[in-house]
C-alpha cells in the first residue's frame, strides 16, 4: 500500500487512484486493497466512487458495493473530524465499557453512531479490539485511552478531545 | 519454566531481527534447508504433537499431510492473524515483540509443503504488528532468508500481507480465503478442504499465527524436547493464555500447556484484583462454555478441557467476579455474534437475532417460565448452521443454560435482574 498522503486536490486524489488500479494491474482480486486505499484518500467510499471502481475493475456494482458495506472497516458516510470508538466487548462491557458508551452519549449529546451537527465528532462502538488487557477503553482517532473507572475513562476522553480540537489536529 | 515464544528486548520493545538472531534465530532454517527434507520436517511437527493454536486444535502435521503433493500448479500457506474473537488478544502480543519467529516458522512450513507464496491475513486494528511484520519481512529478505533460492536451497518464497477490512468471519479459513480473493467473506462448503482446494482453487493451508511461531523450536531442539515443554505428559509444547477481567494482571502469559487453570488464576494473574471472588470464566475465547469454581483444577490441554464439557480453543481467559450477571454476560457475547453472522445461511442470520431478543427480554425482567427451553432448543437447531460461528455462539448459551439455570430462572421469577441494572 501506498503511504497515507494527503491529497490537497480532487484531481490530486484521482491520480493517486488511477496509480493504485495500475500498481495492483486492475485486477478484481485487488478490489479489497483498493478500497482500503481509497478509504485513506478519501476518508469514507463515496458512491460516485464504487461505482467508478467497478467499471475500472471490470466488476458488477453490486460486488463492489457488497463488498463495501459487508466489511466493519468500509464506511460509506463520512465520519467526524475526530473519531471516538468505544469497546462493548465482553472483557470491556464486564469493566463497565456498556456504561461508558452511555457517559459519552450523555456528554457529548449524540448517540451511538452518529456525527455532531457541525462535523466535529462522530462516536460509535464496537465488539473487542484485541487489547482486552487493558479494559475498559476507548479508542480516540488512533489512541487508546484507558483508565480504572468509567469517569476517569470519560473524562480522558474530553480532555483529549478537547487538546486535539484546539491544535487543530486532524488524525 | 521456558518460554519459546514471547521474547522482548530487555526494554520491553519489539525484538529486532538482529536480536533474533543473535539468540538463535533462523538456525531451525539452516538446519532444515542444510539438511532435512521437506517430509522430515513434517516428520518433526507430527511427532511432536503440535496441535492447531487458532480454536479447534486440530493436529498440525496431520492437516499438512492433506496436502496432495502431485497436483499442478501453486500451493500455499495462509496464516491466520484474524483474532477478532472477544477476549483473544495473544496474536497481537506475540507479534508485538516477536514477529521474526512467525517468519521462520512459515518459511520452514512452507518449505515442508512445497510453497512458494504465503499471505499474512492481519486483522484490521492490528497496525502496530502489520507494521513489525513489513519490517521483519524487509531484514529476513535482506538476510537471503526470504526470497528467491534461500541460503543457496533452491527454496523460494515470497510473503505478503493482506490487512482485513474487518469482519469476524474472516477468522474461518474458507471465509478467509473468499477475503483474500477480493470479494465478502462467505464461508465455503466443505469439503473440498483448503487443503486440497483452497485459494484460487490450488491446495491451502491455513494456520494460526501461534501454531506457525512454534515450529522454529521443534526442528531446532526436536520434537521431544519441544513437547515436554507441556506441564503433563499427554500436552505437547507451551501455550499463550491472555487473560482479561476480573484478576490482578490481565496480561498474556505463556506457559506450559496442561498448566491447571487454578494455577494460572493464583499464579500470573496474581488472584482477583482486591474486592472480587472468582465466579466463572471463559476458558477459551468468545465460543467456549463457562468454567467454574469446580473446574479449578483442570488440565488447561485440548482433551481434559473438552471432558470437562468446554474447550481449550484460543487460550484466551475472561475472568468473572461475583458481581458479574452471566445472563447480561451470555447477552453481551451473543450481541457479538448475531452482528456478526455473515448472513449466508438461515439459521445463524435469522437464529442468533431471536437468541439476543430472548435473552434481552430475560435480562430485562420479561423472561417466561418456557424461555429456557426455548433456548435450549436454539442450541441445539444452530448446530446445524452452514459453518462454525453460529454452534462458537451457542457455547456460553449451552454453558449458562447447563451451569446458571438458577441465576437464569431468578430473573423471570424475580422479573427483574438481581444484580441491579
Ligand atoms: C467463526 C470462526 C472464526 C475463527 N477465527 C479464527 C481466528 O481469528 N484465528 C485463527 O487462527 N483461527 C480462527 N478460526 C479457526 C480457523 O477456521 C482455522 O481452524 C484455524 O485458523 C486453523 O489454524 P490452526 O490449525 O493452526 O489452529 C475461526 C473459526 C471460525 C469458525
Ligand atoms: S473486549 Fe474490549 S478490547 Fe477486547
Amino acid at each position: 500500500m501506498i503511504p497515507h498522503q494527503d491529497y490537497k486536490t480532487e484531481a490530486d486524489r484521482h491520480d493517486a487512484m488511477e496509480q493504485i488500479l495500475r500498481q495492483h494491474r486492475h485486477s478484481p482480486d485487488a478490489l479489497i486493497e483498493v478500497l482500503h486505499f481509497a478509504q485513506e484518500n478519501y476518508g469514507y467510499l463515496p458512491r460516485e466512487l464504487l461505482g467508478r471502481l467497478a467499471e475500472q475493475l471490470k466488476l458488477p456494482p453490486s460486488l463492489v458495493y457488497g463488498v463495501a458495506s459487508f466489511y466493519h472497516g468500509f464506511r460509506l458516510e463520512p465520519r467526524g473530524r475526530h473519531h471516538c470508538t468505544v469497546c462493548t466487548g465482553t472483557s470491556c462491557h464486564i469493566k463497565g465499557g456498556t456504561a461508558l458508551l452511555a457517559e459519552l452519549e450523555r456528554r457529548f449529546g449524540i448517540s451511538c453512531g452518529e456525527t455532531a451537527p457541525d462535523g466535529s465528532f462522530s462516536l460509535d462502538s464496537v465488539r473487542c479490539l484485541g487489547v482486552c488487557d487493558l479494559a475498559p477503553l476507548a479508542v480516540l482517532d488512533d489512541d487508546i485511552i484507558s483508565a480504572e473507572t468509567i469517569d476517569a475513562l470519560a473524562d480522558k476522553v474530553c480532555q483529549c478531545l478537547a487538546e486535539k480540537s484546539s491544535t487543530g489536529k486532524s488524525p | 519454566m521456558t518460554q519459546i515464544l514471547l521474547r522482548q528486548d530487555h526494554t520491553g520493545q519489539c525484538l529486532s531481527f538482529g536480536q533474533y538472531c543473535d539468540a538463535g534465530g533462523f538456525e531451525a532454517l539452516r538446519t532444515a534447508l542444510g539438511g532435512m527434507s521437506p517430509n522430515d520436517v513434517q516428520q518433526a511437527v507430527i511427532d511432536s504433537g503440535l496441535r492447531g493454536r487458532g480454536g479447534a486444535g486440530f493436529p498440525t502435521g496431520k492437516k499438512w499431510s492433506f496436502v496432495p503433493r502431485n497436483l499442478p500448479g501453486p500451493r500455499y500457506l495462509i496464516c491466520n492473524c484474524d483474532e477478532m474473537e472477544p477476549g483473544t488478544y495473544k496474536d497481537r502480543v506475540l507479534l508485538e515483540q516477536n514477529p521474526h519467529i512467525l517468519i521462520e516458522g512459515m518459511a520452514l512450513t512452507c518449505y515442508a509443503l512445497g510453497v512458494e507464496h504465503a499471505f499474512i491475513f492481519v486483522r484490521r486494528g492490528y497496525e502496530q504488528a502489520a507494521a513489525n511484520l513489513r519490517t521483519a519481512i524487509g531484514a529476513a529478505k535482506q538476510a537471503g532468508f526470504l526470497g528467491s533460492d534461500i541460503l543457496g536451497s533452491g527454496f523460494s518464497l515470497q510473503l505478503d500481507i493482506h490487512q482485513s477490512a474487518g469482519r469476524y468471519i474472516c477468522g474461518e479459513e474458507t471465509a478467509l480465503i473468499n477475503a483474500l480473493e477480493g470479494i465478502r467473506a462467505n464461508p465455503r462448503v466443505k469439503p473440498p478442504f483448503p487443503a486440497v482446494k483452497g485459494l484460487w482453487g490450488q491446495p491451502t493451508v491455513v494456520n494460526n499465527v501461534e501454531t506457525l511461531a512454534n515450529i522454529p523450536a521443534i526442528i531446532a531442539h526436536g520434537p521431544t524436547w519441544w513437547k515436554g515443554l507441556a506441564a503433563t505428559p499427554e500436552a505437547a509444547g507451551t501455550k499463550l493464555f491472555c487473560i482479561s477481567g476480573h484478576v490482578r494482571n490481565t496480561e498474556c502469559f505463556e506457559l506450559p500447556l496442561g498448566t491447571p487453570l487454578g494455577k494460572i488464576i493464583d499464579g500470573p494473574c496474581g488472584g482477583m484484583r482486591p474486592g472480587s471472588t472468582f465466579k466463572a470464566c471463559i476458558p477459551g475465547g468468545a465460543s467456549t462454555p463457562y468454567f467454574t469454581r469446580e473446574h479449578w483444577g483442570v488440565a488447561m490441554d485440548f482433551d481434559p478441557v473438552a471432558k470437562a464439557g468446554s474447550r481449550l480453543g484460543t487460550g484466551g481467559i475472561i475472568v468473572f467476579d461475583q458481581n458479574t450477571c452471566m445472563v447480561a454476560a451470555t447477552l453481551n457475547l451473543t450481541r457479538f455474534y448475531a452482528r456478526e453472522s455473515c448472513g449466508w445461511c438461515t439459521p445463524c442470520r435469522e437464529g442468533l437475532p431471536f437468541l439476543v431478543h430472548t435473552l434481552e427480554k430475560i435480562e430485562q425482567g420479561l423472561g417466561t417460565e418456557s424461555d429456557p427451553d426455548i433456548l435450549r432448543e436454539h442450541v441445539h437447531a444452530l448446530n446445524y448452521a452452514f459453518c462454525a460461528l453460529a454452534p462458537g455462539a451457542m457455547g456460553p448459551v449451552e454453558g449458562l443454560l447447563r451451569l446458571f439455570e438458577d441465576e437464569l430462572r431468578e430473573h423471570i421469577t424475580k422479573g427483574r435482574c438481581p444484580f441491579g441494572d
